[in-house]
């Protein structure tokens, strides 16, 4: 495979960090440090569960991750916590390393994917409060997202109430395999908690809706799991436009986190279209798809697209036509990392350069 | 000019019953079975039909061979047209009967279609949901000169690449048949990785994503280096998103290929081999440049095969591609010449 020679520097060195743009990491994963870290943060009822049933989600959508934790190797602290677990090491490590700004914290813990509803929500509420004391707290740099279980309106819109007023959470996440579209009415409410607190929704790579991870049934490989979850980000922008969420919420925004951004130019032009011949089905879509798209959606970079030639990433980003709309992240700890100055393959003009990778997060998240 | 998705659609279930041995005429007089519980182009709906293409005699667009002649084999000039007969036996779960509707498909399909045309060639239908069943059906035709393909739903129960599979393909190239993949299905599972969908628009826009995991499937399941013979064609899935698929299933190879040692090329290499795509719906970007960008980032003047998708409505005029300021190299290839490699024309 031809690899993309054009703009590749060499690994920044401390000196010239001064003259490079400022960097916002919008993607980063922080885990607790052990099975009990959160239990303190759970009332009794629920730290009983916990410790006995635990964790139960749509069992058999596991797909083995090609390394521990899908972490990378050199992530895992020295000290022997997991990785993403030691705050003085993502200190070192990446936000010191490479002088981040301003780190969005978005933790994958599963509280939303849980079958037992109330019990996601309680793990939600842990999760949230384990953040604001043991990474927003002592870390001025850091910005979290709100964890909901969304797949209840009602319990998740409690818990974006609970949290919204704390300056230190900028979004609401979700994951993006769900149990329903997420146009769909059952998440209304919290979509209409977030839009009043001026709260994007931020969805992110993973998940296990219950029903197969491809539209046409189970696949046998991580590859397949990791490599496919752009169809299932697919699924989600149709969703939303079709069912008109964003005539409904019409200052909703949308962050698209983990899911590449090539396949976005195609997947307007193809809603835009077949909503010109079909859009008689849902008269409350009053404009062209990508016109929505382009005003509500917001979209990480990691993992970075790497066509084979740098003049077909120049050309995607003309396609996609949304400059205002990319936000730079790292991953970090995951092996799929993509490093602050080497992530975009091709050279960009400087004022589009400091847009993707602080600018545009700083003005969606109010940074 | 060579048109690669044609559909002829059985008129109701009583046509095929004509075809069915006494059992089955008996099973579906007293089971008031109404044919198979899939819902791909609802009668109504403005991309089933063009409104010219409804027989004035009844019946459904796409029913009627004389309406066909004009409307698009005189028309257009097509010098061979190849019908995907859309009957969704592989939504029967009963698995004797879904193989008995197969069979009397494709017996009507020769009787109605092939004889009375010589213009035309037609797709095996399968009953899939057991490979077994598929490759007797698959045995039954693939002598017939008619035939040139096997079709299969894009919605299927298990990927594609799924060794599942392999009887139907070990049976496909043993009589040089290609495997064209086709719109629709109904396995019973939701058609996105998150759930059903309200509405038929989301359902249709987003069967594409769906042909996505199927070439995802069947290039790191390890199907082409099974079957290095095998040529499948994607039908009626949309071709705009190949480029993105193609870059970040490489990059997904790159970081992941130790774990199916058996893919030893970019998976991009393999669809430039294997898989070609037909031209409808276009789906067609705003501006001839983003759309000649597109085929160029393909890096192959080979994968795109022009289909009418008759008697079908989309937003774009079928031959649009054709008159879209391409190469006139490539918008050869696309109209004739690719079909006519793939299929063996």
């Amino acid at each position: 495979m031809a690899a993309i020679l054009e703009a590749q520097p060499a690994p920044t060195t401390l000196k010239e960090k001064k003259d490079k743009p400022a960097v916002i990491d919008t993607d980063i994963h922080n885990a607790p440090q052990s099975k009990t870290t959160l239990l303190k943060y759970l009332p009794a009822r629920w730290r009983r569960h916990h410790e006995t049933v635990g964790m139960r989600g749509h069992v058999g959508s596991a797909y083995p991750r090609a390394v521990p934790n899908a972490a990378r190797h050199d992530s895992w602290p020295p000290n022997g916590l997991p990785a993403g677990s030691d705050l003085d090491f993502m200190r070192e490590q990446l936000l010191d390393a490479w002088d981040i700004e301003y780190g969005i914290l978005n933790p994958l813990l599963g509280a939303g994917n849980q079958l037992n509803l109330e019990y996601g929500a309680a793990l939600a509420s842990a999760i949230n409060d384990w953040q604001i004391a043991e990474w927003l707290e002592p870390e001025p740099r850091l910005r979290a997202s709100i964890v909901v279980a969304n797949e209840d309106g009602d319990l998740a819109a409690a818990e974006i109430e609970r949290m919204a007023q704390h300056p230190g959470f900028v979004q609401v996440l979700f994951v993006v395999r769900t149990q329903e579209p997420m146009g769909r009415r059952k998440y209304y409410k919290i979509y209409e908690a977030a839009e009043r607190h001026n709260l994007p929704i931020g969805i992110h790579f993973g998940g296990a809706g219950g029903g197969p991870i491809t539209g046409a049934g189970w696949p046998s490989h991580y590859i397949e799991d990791h490599g496919g979850m752009p169809q299932a980000f697919q699924a989600q922008v149709a969703s939303f436009v079709y069912e008109g969420v964003f005539e409904r919420f019409p200052k909703l925004k949308v962050v698209l986190i983990e899911g590449g951004f090539a396949w976005m130019a195609p997947l307007m032009w193809r809603l835009d279209r077949t909503w010109e011949r079909m859009g008689n089905e849902v008269p409350e879509v009053k404009r062209p798809p990508s016109s929505y798209i382009r005003e509500h959606m917001w979209i990480s970079t990691q993992p970075m697209e790497e066509p084979p030639q740098g003049k077909y990433f120049r050309q995607l980003l003309t396609q996609l036509d949304m400059d205002d709309r990319l936000v730079f992240a790292t991953d970090y700890p995951h092996w799929d990392f993509d490093a602050p100055d080497r992530a975009i393959p091709v050279k960009l003009a400087q004022a589009l350069e400091e847009k993707i990778m602080a600018g545009n997060a700083r003005k969606l998240y109010g940074l | 000019m060579i048109d690669c998705d044609i559909h002829n659609e059985v008129p109701s279930l009583q046509t095929l019953v004509a075809y069915l041995p006494d059992f089955w005429q008996d099973y579906i007089a007293e089971s008031a079975f109404v044919g198979p519980d899939a819902n791909d182009y609802p009668a109504g709906a403005a991309i089933t039909a063009r409104p010219d293409a409804k027989p004035a005699t009844g019946g459904p667009a796409g029913a009627d061979i004389g309406l066909l002649r004009q409307q698009l084999l005189d028309a257009l000039d097509i010098e061979v047209g190849i019908l995907n007969c859309a009957y969704r036996v592989s939504s029967v779960h009963h698995p004797d009967l879904a193989a008995a509707l197969a069979t009397a498909v494709n017996q009507w399909q020769v009787e109605q279609w092939l004889d009375a045309e010589p213009r035309l060639r037609a797709s095996i239908v399968v009953a899939s949901q057991l490979p077994d069943i598929a490759v007797a059906e698959i045995e039954r035709w693939g002598g017939h000169p008619g035939f040139v393909q096997v079709i299969l739903p894009v919605r299927s129960h298990t990927p594609y690449g799924s060794r599942l599979w392999d009887p139907i393909y070990a049976a496909a190239t043993k009589h040089d048949l290609a495997v064209g993949i086709h719109y629709g299905g109904a396995p019973g599972h939701p058609s996105t990785p998150s759930g059903w969908p309200s509405t038929y628009i989301e359902e249709y826009a987003g069967m594409a994503q769906v042909f996505q995991s199927q070439v995802i499937s069947l290039i790191t399941e390890g199907a082409f280096d099974r079957f290095p013979t095998l040529r499948v064609a994607l039908i009626e899935g949309g071709f705009t998103w190949m480029p993105s698929l193609m870059w970040r299933i490489d990059k997904e190879w790159k970081g992941l290929r130790h774990n199916i040692p058996w893919v030893r090329r970019p998976p991009s290499d393999y669809m430039r081999e294997h898989i070609r795509l037909t031209t409808a719906p276009l789906d067609a970007p705003p501006t001839q440049d983003e759309l000649a960008q597109i085929i160029e980032q393909m890096d192959s003047d080979e994968m795109l095969m022009f289909g009418s998708d008759y008697p079908h409505w989309h937003a774009d005029e079928p031959t649009a591609i054709l008159h879209s300021g391409l190469d006139a190299n490539i918008v050869r290839k696309i109209g004739t010449e690719n079909a006519r490699e793939f299929y063996r024309l």
